[in-house]
Order: C-alpha cells, then sequence, then structure tokens
C-alpha cells in the first residue's frame, strides 16, 4: 500500500498547477459548507433558544384535550355520547395547591401558579387590550426569564405597597404612561381597578412588550372575581429536553391539558427538520460540483497515464491496484481540500461572527449573527468531501484498470 | 528421472479478435521452451509475434488452447493470480522503454521488487543499484527517464525486468528503437542472463540477423509457426 501511495503522491504532485485547482475547488466547497451550516445551525439554536427562555417549558392550562367520560356511558355498555366539546372552564385548576405540591415534589426544575386574564389596560385615555397575568414574583423569578429583561423596576417591586403592575415599554409608550403613573385595569368580567407602574421590561418581542401586563395573583383573582383560583401551572425544567415527559405525566395525573414547549411549536420545529434537510442538500450539490473537478483530474490523470497503467499491469500491478492507485488520488486530492477548506470555513465562521449589528435594542433582539461553532459540520462537510472525492476517483479508476494493457502497449510501440 | 518441466509450453494456443470480421493473431501454436533457452521469434509484420509473447506473458488471454509455465496450467488462472505470476516469473522489456517518467531509473527498478515486497527497503535499493552498475548504469542510478540516452533507458528497462529475478525475460523487438551500438550492448546483456544467469530468453524480433546469433528461432506466418529450428552456432557472446 505505501508504493501505491508513493505512485499515487508522484502522480498528483506532478501535476501541481491542475491538482491546486482541483484542492481548491474542494477547499472552497468545504468552507462554504461549513460556514453556511454554522449560520443555519446558529439561526436555529437561537431560535430554540428564544422559545426555551421565553416560554415555559410545560405549561399546565385548565383546559382539557378530550371531554370526560360521560356517566351514561359508564352506566351502559350501548351508551355511546359523540361530539361533546370540553367546557370552557372558568373554575380553573381544581384543588390548585395539591396539584403544585404534587409537581414540587417530583418535577426536576421550578413551578410557578398564575392566573391568566384578559382585560384591558386604560390611561388618560387611552386603551391597550392585555393579557393581564397575576403571578407570585417569587415563584415566577424562578420559571420565566423575563426577569432578565426588565429595564425599569423589577417582579420585587409588585410585593411593595398597594395595587401594583409592571408592564412592556412599547405599552408604556403607547399609554404615555410611565413608573409611577397609575394605570387602569379593567378585567373580562367588568370589574377595574386602579394599579402604579413599578416596572417596565422589553423582551424585544412586541406582542409581550405590547400586550402583556404582569400584576399579584391574589390581585388577578381579586379583579376578575375568581378568588383562589388559578388557571396555570408553569414550569420551567432543568433539562428543557425532558419537558415532553414531564407534561405526559402530569396530564395523565391531573387531566388537564399539559403543553411541552415541542408541542407548543411543533410546526416551528418540522419547519427546521425541513430546513436541515434543505441544508444538506445544498452541502451534498456543493461537494458534488467539488467531486467533479476531481472527475476531471483523475480522469486527466489516467487518460495520460494510460501507458503506465498498462506497464505496471505487466510489471505484475493487478487491476485491484490500478483502482486503488487512482481512488487514493483522488481522497489525497479531497483530504488536502478538506484541510484547507476547514481553514477556509473557520475563516468564514468567525467573519460571520464579528458582523455586528448597530441597532438600538435592549431585549432579545438580534445585535450579530448567530452562529454555531460545531466540530460535526467539518466533519460532515469533509465526509462528503472524500465521499465525492472517492467517487470521482473510482470511476475513472475503474474505467481505466479494465483496459487491457496489450491494447495500449501495442498502440504505444 | 523424468527431465523437469519445459518453463513455457503450448497447445493449440489461438487467439482471435472478436471484431465485426473476426480476426486471427496466433493459431493453432503448439511448442515448448526450456531452461536457459535463448529463443528468437521472427516473422513480417502482422505475423502475430508480438501477440505470441503478451499471450506467453500472461498479458493477453488466449480464445483457444492451453498454456502451462513452470508446469502450471494458466487458465483457470483469475486476474490476480495472473498480476501474481507476471510478477513473481516474468520479465518484460518492449521495443519502448516504457519506464514510469516521474521516477528515477533506480526507483523505477525498485518498484517491481517493493511490490513483491520479499525484501526489506534497504536490500531493495542495494539490488536495485547492483542491478543498475552490472548494466552499466553506475552514474545515472538517479537520473529520471528524460535525461538518460535511448540505450540508458533500455538497460534500465532490463534491470527492471530482472528485478525479481525471473526465469523467463520476454522481449519485444527489444533493439528495435536504438542505435546499432547501443542495440549491440542490449542484445549481449540479453546473451549474458541466458549463457551467465541461467535465464530463459523469449525475444520477438524482426532482425534476421540478431535472431541467428540466438539459440533457437521461431518463424511465424499469419499467426501460425512455420518453422522451430535450433541454431547450433549460438552461444556465449565474445
Amino acid at each position: 500500500m505505501r508504493l501505491i501511495l508513493d505512485i499515487a503522491v508522484t502522480h498528483i504532485v506532478g501535476r501541481g498547477r491542475q491538482t491546486l485547482v482541483a484542492i481548491l475547488g474542494v477547499a472552497v466547497g468545504v468552507g462554504f459548507s461549513v460556514a453556511m451550516a454554522a449560520l443555519m445551525q446558529g439561526g436555529q439554536d437561537d431560535l430554540i433558544a428564544k422559545l426555551v427562555d421565553t416560554m415555559p417549558h410545560v405549561q399546565i392550562t385548565d383546559d382539557r384535550r378530550t371531554p370526560p367520560v360521560q356517566p351514561a356511558e359508564l352506566a351502559f355498555d350501548a351508551a355511546a355520547i359523540a361530539g361533546l366539546r370540553p367546557r370552557e372552564d372558568r373554575r380553573g385548576i381544581i384543588n390548585p395547591t395539591a396539584a403544585f405540591a404534587w409537581l414540587k415534589e417530583w418535577v426536576p426544575g421550578r413551578v410557578a401558579a398564575s392566573l391568566t386574564t384578559q382585560g384591558v389596560v386604560r390611561y388618560l385615555g387611552r386603551d391597550v387590550g392585555a393579557t393581564v397575568v397575576g403571578i407570585e414574583p417569587k415563584a415566577e423569578r424562578g420559571v420565566s426569564s423575563l426577569v432578565e429583561d426588565f429595564v425599569d423596576g423589577s417582579f420585587e417591586a409588585l410585593d411593595v405597597g398597594g395595587n401594583n403592575v409592571v408592564i412592556g415599554d412599547r405599552m408604556a409608550g403607547r399609554l404615555g404612561a410611565g413608573v409611577g403613573d397609575t394605570v387602569t385595569l379593567v378585567s373580562s368580567s367588568g370589574l377595574s381597578r386602579g394599579f402604579k407602574i413599578v416596572g417596565l421590561y422589553h423582551t424585544g418581542i412586541t406582542a409581550r412588550d405590547e400586550h402583556e401586563a404582569y400584576i399579584l395573583l391574589k390581585s388577578a383573582q381579586i379583579l376578575d372575581a375568581r378568588i383562589n383560583v388559578v388557571n396555570e401551572i408553569r414550569i420551567r425544567l432543568d433539562d428543557p429536553a425532558a419537558a415532553p415527559a414531564v407534561a405526559r405525566r402530569a396530564e395523565a395525573r391531573l387531566g388537564y391539558k399539559s403543553m411541552s414547549w415541542q408541542e407548543a411549536n411543533e410546526q416551528i420545529l418540522e419547519a427546521l427538520v425541513v430546513r436541515n434537510v434543505i441544508m444538506y442538500t445544498v452541502v451534498a450539490a456543493i461537494m458534488l460540483v467539488a467531486g467533479f473537478g476531481i472527475f476531471n483530474i483523475i480522469s486527466t490523470i489516467t487518460h495520460e497515464k494510460a501507458r503506465d497503467i498498462a506497464i505496471m499491469k505487466s510489471l505484475g500491478f493487478s487491476r485491484g491496484d490500478m483502482q486503488r492507485l487512482f481512488v487514493l488520488e483522488g481522497l489525497a486530492i479531497g483530504l488536502a481540500g478538506s484541510l484547507l477548506g476547514w481553514l477556509l470555513g473557520f475563516a468564514l465562521v468567525y467573519a460571520l461572527a464579528s458582523v455586528h449589528f448597530e441597532l438600538n435594542a435592549g431585549g432579545r433582539e438580534l445585535t450579530r449573527l448567530p452562529v454555531a461553532w460545531e466540530p460535526l459540520h467539518y466533519a460532515i462537510a469533509a465526509g462528503f468531501a472524500l465521499a465525492s472525492a472517492a467517487v470521482a476517483g473510482y470511476l475513472p479508476a475503474r474505467k481505466a484498470a479494465r483496459q487491457p494493457p496489450v491494447d495500449i502497449i501495442r498502440g504505444a510501440t | 528421472m523424468s527431465p523437469p518441466p519445459a518453463l513455457i509450453e503450448t497447445e493449440g494456443l489461438t487467439r482471435i479478435l472478436p471484431e465485426v470480421v473476426p480476426v486471427t493473431l496466433v493459431e493453432d501454436v503448439t511448442l515448448a521452451i526450456g531452461e536457459r533457452e535463448f529463443v528468437a521469434i521472427t516473422g513480417p509484420s502482422g505475423s502475430g509475434k508480438s501477440s505470441l509473447l503478451y499471450l506467453l506473458g500472461l498479458l493477453d488471454r488466449p480464445t483457444r488452447g492451453r498454456l502451462r509455465l513452470a508446469g502450471i496450467d494458466t487458465d483457470p488462472m483469475d486476474e490476480a493470480a495472473r498480476a501474481a505470476r507476471r510478477l513473481a516469473m516474468l520479465g518484460f522489456v518492449f521495443q519502448f522503454h516504457f519506464l514510469l517518467p516521474e521516477f528515477s531509473a533506480r526507483e523505477n527498478v525498485e518498484i517491481p521488487m517493493r511490490k513483491l515486497g520479499r525484501l526489506s527497503r534497504p536490500a531493495i535499493r542495494d539490488r536495485a543499484g547492483e542491478l543498475l552498475e552490472s548494466l552499466g548504469l553506475a552514474g545515472h542510478v538517479d537520473k529520471r527517464p528524460d535525461q538518460l540516452s535511448g540505450g540508458q533507458r533500455q538497460r534500465v528497462a532490463v534491470a527492471r525486468a530482472l528485478a525479481n529475478d525471473p526465469p523467463l525475460l520476454l522481449a519485444d523487438e527489444p533493439t528495435g528503437s536504438l542505435d546499432s551500438q547501443s542495440s549491440e550492448q542490449v542484445f549481449a546483456i540479453l546473451a549474458d542472463l541466458v549463457h551467465g544467469r541461467g535465464k530463459t530468453v523469449v525475444a520477438v524480433t524482426h532482425d534476421l540477423e540478431l535472431a541467428a546469433r540466438m539459440g533457437r528461432r521461431i518463424h511465424l506466418v499469419d499467426g501460425r509457426v512455420v518453422s522451430d529450428e535450433r541454431i547450433s552456432a549460438a552461444g556465449p557472446p565474445g
């Protein structure tokens, strides 16, 4: 094998310029594949991180996926009731204290209860529709990433003094209100109360910054006339990937719809899979084009070396030796191109990671291109390049090795 | 005590090219060539001399007939077995030197030995040097083929053919492209292989004067053996 390797190296070194062009072709393919994969993976990771960070990992609400079994169905085998819709349960989660305690026993993470209702925030005659969330500030800190997005005040300020509210900065802007001003919250049940703004946050997500308001759980229960009611339990897990299992277990026990973040974003995750398929198809196409370069040079070498192939066969080299020789030449070009491509890819990813957007943003808006530093991308790009190189070397090698040496020797003499 | 088997034995060896109109290159050749023989295959152009040599050298497969090398039937051999047989038992010298142009004279001679793998790398290097030296190329071992004269290249080709010490050397017009002086040198080397080193040399030539100085002459016409005569005058040169 060492002899075959020596001959292969001699062949490709002997064609310096052609070899360099082929190596550069592979290197550009590998480099751009790595950069593209880093950018796409980075965007995907960023999106998933946002999904994971900005919403509970598991959300238990007072909805049910299927209506409960009806008494008639339990009493009579022949009874079947179809077309029932689960009722909109205004009572909230039944016995929330027991459910909460049970969850805290085993859930590997933090749990918080809340009452979420729809309402209007009013200030100086301006109305903004809002989702009003009643929370317990200490527990909320454990499950919500919102604590990191406060531009003024905090959740804890809700506990100080009378009726307090924290709202997004965009809502404050629309209302023309600021910290210290008192706004009126009107619930869907028609009750209203004055709340003093004690905090502003900016997540960068318009829907939240403009249409969410947080008050104490007790205040929300009074405002919505639902004393002691909790209609949502939110869970933040140590391992976000465990969310589906936790959701399944909670739903099986409590009977309430328990939705993991993966289920809530199923379509987005499916779209990401499709995006990955597209990305790797493009990577394969790039490497295929690079493979044509290798095919070209190996074809040229086998054509030019037809006489040498014949003479080596006359010396005692087998057809398999000849195939190995040219496949090795293709692989050597593929390997050199891959190594150079890794450097190019690294440089491109580094350059992309250095791009900075000058945005006036304090939330979760992108200020840099999200890139992933993933060794797997380098391995996959090199894998495609080497496979492409092996095929590109094998096809002309097989043809050349099959040619009877006598035909070539006769033609040459 | 029975005599040792002939180095080459053929029975009805025939090679027909399967063209639209089939072309018969070699037809019904039956012969035996023993050890230490110096054989010339002669005949007019297109008489099948080279085709017969390629069949004997396992570079081509006969359409019909049998070929035994050192008593072993080559018919059932697959491609790899034939390649292995060529490597260990046969040496080729062609009209054109066919040296690998990127390698030096020494490296060209080393290649068959490295492929066979019987010797260590230092032993291979020494043997290549010795072979080239014995053929008068001591000062040219590191030169590439394009830095050598025609005669020197052909002597390197002979050294390469002898690298694995094969008992049988097949030469196709080995002096065909050389001037008379180089031609004489190469012929002397081939003769010495037979008389000095005990090899069997089968050489195709259309130079009847050269053929007359070999030990045996097989004459072909239209692919058939028309005469097979031993030349008593043949002997060591000089």
